[in-house]
């Protein structure tokens, strides 16, 4: 890892920063009280500041550049992914020749020659293979991610890294701000999370759209759309034929050119129209329309509520900015509240309420766990304490061994495995590092509502 | 079936590039992107990132136009320039490096500012689909609006000043068949079903496999006959009620179509009339006095009147799009070829009558083709005509900018802001130099007389603020690359709706405070 050490004096001699020094040496009546105008406000950003880019897409490509000219000095990056040819329209750190390198390399490698006051530290992994030492070290994280997932585990992790005085209080200096931006389409929003204390990702859910599913039965008895043909063949068809021997593959034009026949047959046997070559891409791996615009206007207001919170010269956003421009363009700035019952920083323990403990089953309980909007949980593992005091694992489908052998317990009833009401499962997910408490509730004459 | 195997076509490799956007303006709105060619006057991180928005989806050309060289004071905020370029010229540079985006798009230079281009080669606009300019003085700016409106290119001129950002949109006229509407409204026609629908909706027999449409047309139909008015749909909530009931009592357990009738009582009616926007449009004299020189658009609009006015008993034509609903696979299909088919006829219908006028003005068959007129009937709801005004209508006395003033003061800190930083182009072209760029205190007061100065020659009785003034001065012409990054994203995007005639533009000026995150759209 390069370590980057400017001269001081020699930055301020930089006449490239002339514009930025007016705005952070000299007083104004719009700055935030606690302001103080001086040159070691741009120093700080050359030399000390250091921030994390989460993302080297769309989103991150556009802030590495916007954060690089707005004076951050030290900047790394995280991307797991590899650069396709459909990322070239947006993606602009990227070219042809670049095509399955690293996106985090790449855009390190773009930033660092064409700005040479900043320096960016690719990291070509996932988020997941760091822990909190990594997170620590920096002053700001900045999310430019597709993945609701990733989301949610970066806010968990953030809110994992939180201290707390005696008296129950956040200790403040544990609290490293995070802003997350997102786009879809002409569609974007931009949001600062101070965790602990603002709404964080958990708290607004609900503002994820939800994932248009088909029910089953359609899709295999009464095909209306396109899209229940081209499920079909990805669902059922293509299982049972087994055309290549391989799971699906969306990244594959052969698999893709397969899937697209399948479906137009299916769809000319029920008189459907519609199926385009295009169409069955994005069915298949679930594509979300990206322009540039959206994206460079969204990491825009990211980067500037980075440079507002990294010098306090104005007051950063509370919280939450919409911007779309299909008709005009359109921004709505608010606060969005802190959820009092939230799963990831309320502290308070989460109740599941269950009719019949004789009768709901523990493949219930995931479901709900799965399906509530409350909890949007993907592959959840569950286990307990039993009242002789022993952990016992409920069930567990990440790891195959200890899957095969739990999986008879999903079939059980909450009765039958010897679980009480008030009883606590550690549940523990993809969406956060850290494990969940939840309280099993049986309903007695009380109702509860949820 | 005996048909032969699909075989699966390859997409082209601009298709795959660009697959992310096509998906939202069509392979006809990449075509026209592809085709159009723009000119950027004067290299700013404004004009830079919003060029990069244009190159990066494939824009046809674009000409940089610039007298000046790249100093060191340019490279902090412009990520199209670099030092290797210190003492070139700024448009030769800028010009490589947005060009090194995307080999697709052509790039092309001239080393002259704008008013040297303007004093001696005035046409050399005239041949850009659109002209984006930025950061100008005032003089320069009003001359060159000027020249662009009278050649009929329009013009997108961005602002960026510190925290402050604003775009304005010069166009004559905009016409726009594909508005894209967020929330489209189903067109059915319960009310007024056309024959084809009323004789499938009479002779089929409504079952729990059938689409909820059936469902509702029959309970619609006792309901129309217990109005003793002739009322046909349901118009507010006690008599949606009423509906929904009546579906509600004949409904057995767990029947789908049922439910989704009961659901889609309150969105299924009232469409197919016509909407205020496309009134405008038939009263248009652009619609009423066609010529060999008028815009296809408004020879299509004039047909559309004349088929729904004369043809349609005042109802639009049909869009012919059927929403998913829960049925069985052929009930569904039958319901959606009869909308299908009757769009179509009502297409061909509205295409007969623009061959007509065609005809009529002396213009070949092809001048118009059919896939037009159907894209038109389907959008025939949400057409809509953008008429702009000039920027030099902004520095005169008018109407719409004393509605900006109540009780001598203009409506909220942004629009003040706006004025601010007409006061600062004023600035630039009186004084030669930037407010604020040596000494704020001393500037303030220059800054202050000459907005105040503006105002009363405006007839705007109202004052601006000394501390947006001194915010102003503060940034002593400090353009922030991040304010700009956001202009400029907004800029792109409002040049590829111009270019695509897809999606609306502002309507006509765009100003956003980066200190609130605040944003405001006016028309001046």
């Amino acid at each position: 890892m390069s370590v980057h050490s400017p001269n001081p004096a020699l930055i301020l001699q930089n006449k490239r920063w002339n514009g930025l020094r007016n705005v952070l040496e000299r007083e104004g009546p719009f700055c935030k009280d606690d302001f103080s105008a001086s040159s070691d406000n741009l120093e700080f950003l050359q030399t000390n500041c250091k921030l994390l880019v989460i993302g080297a897409g769309g989103l991150g490509c556009e802030l590495l550049k916007d954060l690089a000219l707005m004076g951050f000095g030290n900047l790394h990056v995280i991307d797991m992914d590899t650069i396709e040819l459909s990322n070239l329209n947006r993606q602009f750190l990227f070219r042809r020749t670049d095509i399955g390198s690293s996106k985090a390399e790449c855009a390190a490698r773009f930033i660092n020659g064409r700005v040479p006051t900043c320096r960016v530290t690719p990291h070509f992994k996932k988020i997941q293979d760091f822990d909190e030492t990594f997170y620590q070290q920096f002053n700001l994280i900045v999310c430019g991610l597709d993945s609701i997932v990733a989301r949610r585990w970066i806010n968990g992790m953030l809110l994992s890294m939180l201290r707390y005085e005696d008296d129950g209080s956040i200790d403040t200096t544990s609290i490293i701000p995070m802003i997350d931006g997102g786009t879809e389409g002409f569609k974007g929003n931009a949001r600062v999370i101070l965790p602990g204390y603002t709404a964080c990702i958990e708290c607004t859910l609900d503002l994820f759209p939800p994932q248009v599913n088909y029910p089953l039965c359609t899709i295999a008895n009464t095909p209306r759309l396109p899209e229940h043909c081209i499920e079909y063949v990805k669902i059922i068809q293509w299982d049972k034929e087994s055309p290549f021997g391989v799971p699906l593959d969306g990244d594959d034009p052969q698999h893709i050119g397969w899937v697209y026949e399948r479906a137009l047959e299916r769809a000319n046997e029920f008189n459907i129209t519609g199926v385009t070559y295009r169409l069955v891409q994005g069915v298949v791996k679930h594509i979300i329309p990206a322009v540039a615009s959206t994206n460079a206007v969204i990491a825009a207001a990211c980067a500037l509520e980075v440079f507002k919170l990294a010098t306090s010269c104005y007051d950063y956003m509370s919280n939450y900015l919409n911007f779309n421009d299909l008709d005009g363009i359109y921004t709505y700035t608010y606060e969005a509240e802190k959820s009092e019952g939230c799963l990831a920083c309320s502290n308070v323990p989460q109740t599941v309420t269950v009719d019949d403990p004789n009768t709901t089953t523990l493949e219930d309980v995931i479901k709900q766990l799965c399906d509530s909007p409350r909890f949007q949980l993907k592959n959840p593992s569950l286990t307990t304490v039993m009242k002789d005091g022993k952990q016992k694992t409920l069930y567990m489908s990440t790891v195959k061994s200890i899957e095969v052998a739990t999986r008879k317990n999903l079939t059980q009833s909450l009765g039958e495995l010897g679980l009480q009401d008030g009883q606590q499962l550690t549940v523990t997910d993809v969406t956060s590092p850290s494990a969940m408490i939840v309280q099993l509730k049986f309903q007695g004459n009380e109702i509860e509502m949820v | 079936m005996s048909s032969p195997a699909p075989k699966s076509p390859e997409l082209s490799d601009k298709s795959k590039k660009y697959d992310r956007q096509i998906r939202l303006w069509g392979e006809h709105g990449q075509t026209l992107l592809e085709a159009a060619t723009v000119c950027l006057v004067n290299v700013t991180a404004v004009g830079c990132e919003t060029a990069k928005g244009l190159v990066l989806p494939g824009i046809g050309g674009f000409t940089v136009a610039d007298g000046s060289t790249v100093k060191e004071e340019d490279l902090g905020n412009n990520f199209f320039l670099d030092p290797t370029y210190l003492g070139k010229p700024k448009a030769f540079a800028c010009m490589q490096l947005l060009q090194e985006l995307n080999p697709d798009v052509n790039g092309d230079y001239v080393e002259e500012s704008a008013d040297y281009i303007l004093a001696n080669r005035p046409n050399f606009f005239d041949s850009f689909d659109l002209v984006i300019a930025s950061n100008l003085n005032e003089k320069t700016l009003l001359v060159l609006a000027d020249r662009l409106w009278d050649a009929n290119v329009p013009l997108i001129y961005c602002r960026s000043l510190g925290m402050m950002g604003t775009i304005r949109l010069q166009i004559r006229e905009h016409c726009i068949v594909e508005a894209h509407p967020d929330n489209r409204q189903f067109d059915l026609r319960l009310e007024h079903p056309f024959d084809a629908l009323r004789q499938h909706l009479d002779g089929t027999e409504v079952t729990n496999k059938v689409p909820w449409l059936l469902v509702l047309h029959k309970y619609l139909s006792i309901w129309q006959k217990q109005q003793t008015d002739g009322t046909l749909s349901p118009r507010n909530y006690k008599e949606k009620n009423q509906l929904r009931e009546a579906i509600r009592d004949e409904m057995k357990a767990d029947e789908e179509n049922y439910e989704e009738a009961i659901k889609a009582v309150n969105t299924a009616f009232g469409a197919g009339q016509i909407p205020l926007g496309l009134k405008a449009i038939f009263e248009d004299d652009a619609c009423d006095q066609l010529s060999k020189k008028s815009n296809v658009f408004w020879i299509m609009a004039k047909a559309l009147k004349h088929f729904v006015i004369h043809e349609n008993k005042g109802h639009l034509p049909l869009p012919g799009v059927l929403p998913d609903m829960t049925a069985n696979t052929d009930s569904y299909i039958a319901l959606q070829h009869i909308y299908r088919q009757q769009a179509m006829q009502d297409a061909d219908q509205v295409y007969h009558k623009c061959q007509d006028y065609l005809k009529q003005l002396t213009l070949p068959a092809d001048t118009i083709d059919k896939r037009s007129v159907r894209l038109l009937c389907r959008e025939a709801a949400g057409l809509s005509v953008l008429r702009g005004t000039r920027v030099a209508e902004e520095y005169e006395k008018s109407s719409r900018l004393l509605a900006l003033v109540e009780d001598n003061e203009l409506q909220g800190n942004l629009t003040a802001f706006n004025f601010a930083l007409r006061a600062y182009e004023r600035f630039l072209s009186e004084y030669g130099n930037i407010p604020g760029e040596c000494t704020v205190e001393q500037d303030i007061g220059r800054l202050k007389s000459i907005a105040g100065k503006m105002m009363s020659d405006l007839g705007m009785h109202a004052t601006i603020s000394d501390d947006v003034l001194h915010e102003i001065c503060r940034y002593g012409g400090a353009e922030l690359h991040a304010v700009s990054a956001f202009i400029g994203g907004c800029a792109a995007q409002e040049v590829i709706k111009v270019i695509t005639k897809q999606y609306k533009p502002i309507d006509n000026t765009f100003i956003y405070n980066a200190i609130t995150t605040k944003s405001v759209t006016l028309k001046l």
